[in-house]
Parts: C-alpha cells; sequence; structure tokens
C-alpha cells in the first residue's frame, strides 16, 4: 500500500510540475489528465471509491477534455523563449517555498483522532454511504449545486453566444404566418 | 494497513505550492493559469479526503464532491471567457488583459 501510494504521489507531483512548466499548453492539458488520473488512485488508496470515479468522470472526461477543446480551438501554439517568466521567478519561488515549508511544518506534528468504529459495524459500500448522507442531511446544498451547475452553463452558453451577419436562419414567426395570398399569384398563360 | 495522515498532508502541500508557483510563473498565457487553479482544487480535495478516512465520518467526501462541483462550474466560466477574450483580442495573454489597469 506505501508502495502504491508513493508511485501514485511521485506521479501526480511529476505530472503537476510538468503542467506548469511545459511551453506548450496541449502537453499541459495531457500532463494534467495524468495528474488526475494518478490522483483517483490516491483517492482510492484513502478509501474514497466513489469520489475517485466521479474524478474520473468529471476532471478527465469533462474539465480536461474542454480544456483540451479550447486550447487546439483558440490554436495558440507553442510560446516563445520565456522571458516574461523571470521577472516573477523570484517572487514566485520565494513565496511558494515559504508556504511550502509553514505547511509541513505545521502537518508534521499532526494529531489524528482515529475513530475507526462507525464504519466497521455497518459495512456499507463507501457510494451506499455517500448517497445516506446527501440525500439526507446534505440535501439542501446538493440542490444549490445543482443549481451552480444550471448557472454555470447558462453563463457559458450565453458568454459564448454571437450572432452573425449572412447566416441562414430559420425565422418560426414569419413562417406560420405567412398566407396563401402573398405567396401564390396566379398568371395567364396563353393566347388571349 | 493504515497510511500514515502525514503523507496525504505533505503530498497536498507539495501540489498546492506546486499550483500556486504555477500562477506565479506562467504569466504568458490565461490557460496555463487555470490549469494551476485546478491543481490547487485537487491538492485541496486530497487533504479533504484523507481526513475524512481518518476521522471515520464522510463529511469530508460529501465537501469534496461540492468542491467538484464548483472546479467544474468555474472551468467551463473560465473557458467561455478566454474564448471571448481570444475573440476580441487574438491572443491570451495576461499582459494583453489591462484595461482593468490591475
Amino acid at each position: 500500500m506505501n508502495l502504491f501510494f508513493f508511485l501514485f504521489s511521485s506521479i501526480t507531483v511529476l505530472s503537476c510540475v510538468a503542467v506548469i512548466s511545459s511551453r506548450n499548453p496541449v502537453h499541459s492539458v495531457f500532463f494534467l489528465i495524468l495528474a488526475f488520473v494518478n490522483s483517483a488512485g490516491i483517492f482510492v488508496l484513502a478509501g474514497a471509491e466513489f469520489l475517485a470515479m466521479i474524478l474520473l468522470i468529471v476532471y478527465v472526461g469533462a474539465v480536461a477534455v474542454l480544456f483540451l477543446f479550447v486550447v487546439m480551438m483558440l490554436n495558440i501554439g507553442v510560446d516563445e523563449i520565456k522571458v516574461q517568466a523571470k521577472k516573477y521567478m523570484f517572487s514566485g519561488v520565494l513565496v511558494a517555498f515559504i508556504l511550502l515549508l509553514e505547511l509541513i511544518f505545521s502537518f508534521s506534528n499532526l494529531d489524528v483522532i482515529y475513530q475507526k468504529s462507525n464504519q466497521d459495524v455497518y459495512k456499507l459500500p463507501n457510494t451506499h454511504e455517500i448517497g445516506n448522507i446527501l440525500y439526507t442531511n446534505y440535501f439542501l446544498p446538493f440542490q444549490i449545486a445543482g443549481c451552480i451547475l444550471l448557472v454555470a452553463m447558462l453563463g457559458a452558453i450565453i458568454l459564448t453566444l454571437r450572432k452573425r451577419e449572412g447566416v441562414l436562419r430559420q425565422d418560426i414567426s414569419e413562417q406560420v404566418s405567412r398566407e396563401k395570398k402573398d405567396s401564390i399569384e396566379i398568371i395567364k398563360i396563353g393566347k388571349k | 494497513m493504515q497510511l500514515e495522515p502525514s503523507y496525504f498532508t505533505i503530498l497536498s502541500a507539495i501540489l498546492f505550492c506546486t499550483g500556486l508557483l504555477g500562477i506565479f510563473l506562467n504569466r504568458r498565457s490565461i490557460i496555463i493559469i487555470l490549469m494551476s487553479i485546478e491543481i490547487l482544487l485537487l491538492a485541496v480535495n486530497i487533504n479533504l479526503v484523507a481526513f475524512s478516512n481518518f476521522h471515520g465520518n464522510l463529511q469530508g467526501q460529501i465537501f469534496t464532491m461540492f468542491v467538484l462541483t464548483v472546479a467544474a462550474a468555474e472551468a467551463a466560466i473560465g473557458l467561455a471567457i478566454i474564448v471571448i477574450f481570444f475573440r476580441n483580442r487574438g491572443s491570451i495573454k495576461v499582459e494583453d488583459a489591462e484595461q482593468l489597469k490591475g
């Protein structure tokens, strides 16, 4: 179990470093997918099987593919030499290093109270337990999360919708209100 | 066999600092900054799931699910903003977004 944890976590960390340091955005998206798959493995090791599958479906299946669509649609291409990055290199490394030291220092002497009694009695699968809690105790936050997703979907559609000139569209009211006398004309043909 | 809690916390600390460093370093394209934000949220999720496991209750996993929801919504809105920004400006460099004088 330790071996798998170190395998997954080292691949996750390395691919996250590759995400922020690779020059091609398409490679960044692929390394992001690798990081998400390996952290799904870490979730499985931490006993959250349902969330691992959700992470695969939501992140790898939806978010990363959305990133990939946008990167390929915008045609950004490989960046030039990073001149701009040098300016922020020192402050960024300083802030990240100080934060890392603080986090490791505060997490290193950590007393976690193990409470494993409740889970061993009713040994339900992880998905059943989450369902039991989510639809009863957390029903209102669940609904609010649905509303957030609806608003995000509407916002994304409205932001990217644009009316272009010269595109033929169906005008339903004009189509329905068309009458016989407007569109048919009787023309006499022949000798008179 | 039980994993140590400090493994998970140190892993999430390293991931969080990587994402933060990504926001600092990638001043050239907004899309990498969005990916760094996803890495930050992933680090927080790992912490929540690990402590949910060690405390033996499921509140952390429920909260992780809501974080996932918000992350998906944020990615959709952010990418839509990037698309219209590219449509207006022709590039997604951070330096071009200077109209707010930020």
